[in-house]
């Protein structure tokens, strides 16, 4: 069982209130995708929910327990891919492998089975800064991977790609999701790309951010439907 | 034919002291300068080959100076700049003392060293000290500061202490600056030797320069600052060769 409830939570920054009592959850296996204009406090959220900041009032639940202002249950991928210059791909994915005390050969093993699946093989040693931005961005998922696969926190992965790369990444990712049955919560400003992933969307309103309405999609929906709900997402993000 | 500019350019600094070594030579053949005003470049190059062993002498305390001192540098940067970017109130209290250490004239402090310490290794090796800490220390806290935030997030987030932190992201992240003091420290080192031999010493570059100035022969006085130019270049070549094999990752954006 892998499940995320954010219950009422609200934070204020330099007195500059980010995020205004949202509440939301993530079932087991499920893909989440919140939507939300640029700037309005998504990657904030995320900081609260992944335990690297603590909100003002409200309570972050994991599995059942309060890890609210607490680091180390879920992977979290940011906006930035965030490789270490330093270090080579190999490296760099096995990072968490090693922060876990894991010996080195070990953690290399587990990086090398999982390479080709991400589309890194033969690429191993080379620096991020020989990659390409996809590849970075797939080194960088995969080093999330590598902390866990049950809790996943997707900032924007794709938004630095061109669109073809973009679309090929999205039916990877959602394959990749359903066969480790990870529950993923990914944030977006791409209305596209939601409906692509999404089993639920929630659209969040400017800054402060609250949840301004809830989506629930399946496999079934046909065409006309995703474009009626692209027509009624839009309107309720201007 | 696009090569030629290349070759042009690799070989410029060579032909500018070649062109300029022809001029001094001339003028002074000219002009009829007297030696002990300014000897030509080919009486300096004599003194370099009949003053061979001398200088080697002198040079190789020198070098032990400069390189002893260095090293105290190195040691000293690496602590100070871990404690003042670790702990908040030590940054507060002594990061602008270390600027202030910079304004007070170096010649004072090496007098007073001589005055304190007598005329052997020591006060040289302070003085290298003072001068080579202070660039690879300013170097490498700039360097240790300069790290992406949400890098230090990210390696929180997977649940890394603190010294994780710092040996896999903020240290190799600071390696580059950190090369960078290293170089400037190390043009500077030697003629911090001599400064320090300049003022009370029995032996060492500093030392031959006083005593050859004495008696006006600038042609081996020359010689001598030709030998200082050519370790300080040899030791900022080590340098870079050490940097290019220890940080291979910062070569792939040149
Ligand atoms: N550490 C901070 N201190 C003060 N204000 C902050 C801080 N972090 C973020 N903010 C502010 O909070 C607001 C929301 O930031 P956040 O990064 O969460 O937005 P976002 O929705 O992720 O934006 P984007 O679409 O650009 O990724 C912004 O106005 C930002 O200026
Ligand atoms: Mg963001």
């Amino acid at each position: 069982m892998s499940e995320v409830i954010v219950e009422k939570v609200s934070k204020t920054m330099d007195d500059l209130q980010v995020i205004a009592n949202i509440s939301l959850s993530v079932k087991n296996g499920e893909f989440v995708v919140i939507l939300g204009p640029s700037g309005c406090g998504k990657s904030t959220l995320f900081h609260i929910i992944s335990g690297l900041i603590m909100p003002d009032i409200g309570r972050v639940y994991i599995n059942g327990s309060d890890w609210t202002g607490k680091t180390g249950q879920v992977g979290y991928m940011q906006q930035k891919d965030l490789l270490l210059a330093s270090k080579n791909v190999q490296t760099n994915i096995a990072i968490p492998l090693l922060l876990k005390g894991e010996e080195t050969k070990l953690a290399y093993k587990k990086v090398q089975e999982n390479l080709a699946d991400f589309g890194l093989k033969g690429f191993e040693n080379y620096y991020p800064r020989e990659l390409s931005g996809g590849m970075r961005q797939r080194a960088a998922l995969l080093r999330t991977f590598m902390f866990t696969k049950d809790i996943l926190l997707l900032d924007e992965p794709f938004a630095s790609l061109d669109a073809i790369t973009r679309r090929k990444m999205h039916l990877w990712l959602k394959d990749l999701c359903i066969s480790y049955n990870s529950s993923v919560l990914f944030i977006t400003h791409d209305i596209e790309e939601a409906l692509m992933l999404a089993d639920r969307i929630y659209v969040l309103s400017n800054r402060p951010a609250s949840v301004k309405a809830e989506f629930h999609l399946n496999l079934h929906n046909s065409f006309s439907e995703k474009e009626l709900l692209k027509i009624k997402i839009l309107s309720l993000l201007e | 034919m696009k090569k030629l500019p290349n070759i042009l350019s690799k070989f410029a600094p060579l032909i500018t002291i070649t062109i300029l070594f022809s001029l001094w030579e001339l003028g002074v053949r000219l002009y009829g300068v007297e030696p002990w005003i300014l000897p030509s470049p080919l009486q300096v190059a004599n003194a370099l080959i009949t003053s061979a062993n001398v200088l080697v002498h002198h040079t190789l305390t020198t070098l032990m100076e400069a390189l002893l001192g260095f090293m105290v540098s190195i040691i000293l940067a690496i602590t100070v700049a871990f404690l003042l970017t670790n702990i908040n109130w030590l940054n507060k209290a002594f990061y602008p003392l270390l600027i202030v250490s910079q304004t007070i004239p170096l010649i004072t402090l090496a007098i007073l060293f001589t005055i304190w310490f007598g005329w052997g290794l020591l006060p040289k090796v302070l003085v290298v000290v003072l001068v080579c800490f202070f660039p690879i220390t300013i170097n490498l806290i700039n360097g240790l500061n300069s790290v992406d935030i949400d890098q230090v997030a990210l390696f929180h987030s997977m649940g890394a202490s603190s010294w994780d932190t710092f040996k896999m992201v903020r240290f190799p992240h600071a390696l580059p600056a950190f090369f960078t003091g290293l170089k400037i420290s190390a043009t500077y080192s030697v003629m911090a030797a001599v400064v320090g031999e300049w003022l009370g010493a029995k032996q060492g570059l500093g030392y031959f320069m006083t005593i050859t100035q004495k008696s006006f022969a600038i042609d081996k006085v020359i010689a001598a600052v030709v030998v200082i130019c050519i370790i300080s270049l040899i030791l900022v070549k080590i340098i870079e060769i050490a940097e290019y094999f220890l940080i291979p990752w910062n070569r792939l954006n040149q």
